[in-house]
């Protein structure tokens, strides 16, 4: 103890303690998370009467005990089928933090299996879109160039020409889909969340879903020109021309004007 | 200069060449230009050596490039184009960026040097700007330089809309959408450069043709005549001890600079090199070939064309109007044509503008200290500051995704900004400067601070300052008084009104705008009185000090 209490006021001190103390609040962060469990089937009955509390107990407050909305609170979520619940809830959109422009997607609050629960007690108000079979978001399905075509027609105006994501008026925005799931991607184009209009089985055909997944999906190999700059464009590739090029060649010209004096 | 050992076996061939073309002459008077040892002159340089790289990865990528709209479907290795229709230009860059070894490092160095070459340009501009280097003789080569700048757009411009990407398109387009807002002759003149209704067959051979044609080769011309003035009027020089407006003090070309330079174009090849190996630039394979219906979010221009880009944004559209049944779009043609014609005829300009304000027709070869010229300086500042809020403005979209902000108060705020900033940035700096100088003047007269406080027998306490040494004074004390031009009465002796009065009446105000405010700087009599009193006391006014130290020779009281 005597080593270290000498070593108190080192000028590396805070550094260290700072380090330690991220370390320990990492740790305990991990050991205190949930993991997500494992479930996958039909639902039972148990199910919708799982689901149904859940709502009640999470959902209800702004869209209804019986989901048929609230005025000025929610909409009604009669008919919106297990894609949206899944859509909304798995990517943490659902349940809503806060009011706002609109709902960020942050680390989902309940598990898989609730989720399910839920989608199947919605599901079974009023039909609509189901959660997408594993097959119809494979990506090594698709054809990634028709996908291209594609998503410069449908998707570029707002996502970016990549899917980096892009503004919106009045602070919403189109959310970048480098970490969005295929089911995700899938589930947003049959459901249309938020700004976003659905693309519905007649103007998007389930094959050329699978194709927009396959070209979202090889982006993610990176580029083959070298680090991507945050792939948005010659507004990232001027700031690096002026703090990285310039900055290094202004540092080499005051280190060759200094030289010889 | 000493003989080195290898001088006897070049000397045939040199003494050939020398005989048929007396070339002898003119390497001795070249080899012994001087160069000023300062950073700031080797701005200028980065343009010049990205410009070389310019050229040699510009031809590499002429001889794979196919300036062509025809149609083609690609087959190649890029799978996320695979059986798509595409313009053989679009087609042969993809060809040249996956096929050809190193074609895609070259494509990148080429890109990132255009960058480059345009941010050396403007920061050497600055340079040459704030140190007031434009002044006599050297206002010719000022508008060559900013000949060059504009150049330097153009071929910038017209090299991104080469590939014939979904982003160049854009940019196309909007350029169309321009041209097509100046009256009455928009319309004709669109169709004169798309050779008919946009997008066309034509536009891209045309500005290929541009693009390694035209305007390199006006820029090859232009920067020999730059160059040539450089050598021709010699390098300026900072301040200081032994410099004066009669000389150059530095190291010659030949050997020092000639080592230096070819070492600078070695590092600026390499930083290059560095850049076009590991970032990206303009990956066209992301943004497709173009067609004129998808427009994707964050379409940006290039960083030198974002100002553009910017005001266009920031213009709201209500400014179009209907006259008699024609358009007239102002809401194009202020943004996209009458601010840039403000700023770049500004610019052009201002080396005239501020030699009749005032008045001053003698050589400068000393640059100023931005300080020492506050109004330069503040205007120089609030230029760039509506140059930097154009520009965030055009970024205006990524701002609000990247800062979770609403587009709409982004756009309002920039609105605002781009009046009231420049005027705040104008004023600010110009009190710096005015401040900085008036430090200058209390540094000259009292010394530095040593921080040594002594008390004497009589309990009188002084600080003891420590006085400059010459270099340190000289700096401080070298430059002009610069004063606003009299405005001589309006009618004469007679009582008959004099011509010219009103151009003078004009001419006194632009020259009181400049020069108003100002700090004298220390004059020889001030520093004598000054030393003269003891380095603590504090001095009176400048126009005083003179007067009263000639009212009082024997150094008593005057302050």
């Amino acid at each position: 103890m005597k080593a270290i209490a000498a070593r108190r006021h080192h000028k590396l001190a805070p550094v260290v303690l700072l380090a330690l103390a991220l370390l320990v609040t990492g740790v305990l962060y991990a050991a205190f998370t949930p993991s997500t469990a494992q479930a996958a089937s039909a639902p039972t009955e148990n199910d919708l009467t799982a689901g149904s509390n859940l709502f009640r107990a999470n959902c209800s407050t702004c869209h209804g005990v019986n989901a048929e909305g609230r005025a000025g609170a929610g909409p009604s979520l009669i008919g919106v089928g297990a894609a949206a619940v899944d859509f909304q809830v798995s990517t943490g959109r659902m349940p809503l933090m806060n009011q706002g422009a609109q709902a960020p997607a942050k680390p989902p609050i309940f598990t898989e299996e609730q989720i399910r629960q839920m989608a199947a007690w919605v599901a079974s108000l009023g039909p609509g879109p189901a959660i997408p079979a594993p097959e119809a978001v494979d990506p090594s399905k698709g054809d990634a160039a028709s996908g291209m075509e594609l998503f410069r027609t449908n998707c570029a105006m707002c996502h970016g020409a990549v899917g980096q994501g892009g503004a919106l008026t009045e602070g919403k925005f189109a959310p970048n889909l480098s970490t969005a799931s295929p089911t995700t991607i899938y589930e947003a184009m049959v459901t249309g969340p938020q700004s976003m209009p659905v693309f519905n089985d007649g103007t998007v055909t389930p094959q050329e879903k699978r194709d927009i997944i396959a070209y979202l999906d090889a982006q993610k190999q990176g580029s083959p020109g070298g680090a991507t700059l945050g792939s948005i464009g010659p507004v990232a590739e001027g700031m690096w021309a002026w703090i990285a090029g310039l900055g290094l060649l202004i540092g080499a010209a005051v280190w060759i004007g200094a030289k010889s004096s | 200069m000493s003989t080195n050992a290898s001088a006897p076996k070049l000397a045939a061939p040199v003494d050939i060449l020398d005989q048929r073309t007396g070339v002898a002459t003119f390497i001795k008077a070249f080899a012994r230009k001087v160069f000023p040892d300062h950073w700031s002159f080797l701005l200028g340089e980065i343009a010049l050596f990205s410009f070389i790289i310019l050229l040699l990865t510009g031809t590499f990528l002429t001889l794979f490039f196919v300036p062509s709209s025809d149609l083609v479907t690609y087959t190649g290795p890029l799978a996320a184009m695979n059986g798509v229709e595409m313009s053989r230009a679009f087609a042969s860059t993809l060809h040249l960026s996956f096929e050809v070894t190193g074609g895609l490092l070259m494509r990148q160095i080429h890109h990132w040097a255009a960058l480059i070459f345009m941010a050396a340009i403007v920061t050497h501009m600055m340079r040459v700007f704030f140190t007031g280097a434009f002044r006599k003789p050297r206002e010719i080569n000022w508008v060559i330089g900013f000949t060059l700048m504009i150049l330097g757009l153009a071929a910038g411009f017209s090299g991104y809309s080469l590939p014939d990407d979904v982003l160049s398109g854009n940019g196309l387009r909007i350029t169309d959408g321009v041209v097509k807002s100046i009256p009455i002759i928009g319309s004709y003149l669109s169709y004169f450069i798309f050779g008919g209704e946009f997008p066309g067959t034509h536009i891209i051979p045309r500005l290929f043709t541009v693009h390694i044609l035209l305007v390199p080769g006006l820029i090859l011309a232009l920067v020999g005549l730059h160059l040539f003035l450089v050598v021709l009027h010699k390098h300026t020089q900072y301040p200081g001890g032994g410099r004066t407006e009669r000389n150059v003090v530095g190291y010659p070309i030949f050997p020092v600079y000639m080592a230096k330079q070819a070492g600078y174009f070695l590092i600026i090849f390499g930083v290059l090199a560095l850049m076009g190996a590991t970032l990206t630039i303009n990956p066209v394979w992301n943004y497709g070939p173009y067609d004129p219906s998808p427009v994707s979010a964050g379409a940006q221009p290039d960083w030198y064309m974002l100002f553009l880009e910017g005001a266009l944004r920031l213009t709201p559209g209500f400014l179009e109007v209907v006259i008699g049944g024609f358009t007239l779009s102002l809401n194009v043609l202020i943004p996209a044509v009458v601010v840039p014609g403000i700023l770049f005829t500004t610019l052009a300009l201002y080396p005239f503008v501020e030699s009749w304000a005032t008045g001053d027709k003698r050589e400068h070869h000393l640059a100023d200290r931005p300080r020492n010229a506050p109004v330069r300086t503040a205007t120089g500042v609030s230029v760039l500051t509506a140059f930097m809020v154009l520009i965030l403005a055009g970024s205006n979209d990524l701002i609000a995704t990247h800062f979770h902000m609403s587009i709409n108060a982004i756009t309002w705020t920039f609105r605002i900004l781009l009046f009231v900033l420049p005027v705040v940035t104008f004023m600010v700096t110009k009190r710096i400067a005015l401040g900085l100088q008036r430090k200058d003047r209390e540094l000259v007269l009292h010394g530095h601070e040593s921080g040594k406080i002594v008390r004497f027998d009589t309990g009188e306490y002084i600080e003891v300052h420590q006085p400059l040494d010459e270099q340190e004074r000289w700096i401080r004390v070298q430059h002009d008084p610069r004063r606003p031009i009299p405005l001589l009465p309006e009618h004469n002796e007679r009582g008959v009104r004099r011509r010219g009065y009103r151009r003078d009446a004009l001419r006194t105000r632009v020259s009181e705008f400049f020069y108003a405010d100002r700090v004298e700087p220390v004059t020889p009599a001030e520093v004598a009185a000054a030393q003269a009193h003891g380095e603590h006391d504090a001095l009176p006014a400048a126009g005083h000090a003179m007067a009263e130290l000639t009212a009082s020779k024997d150094g008593s009281s005057a302050g």
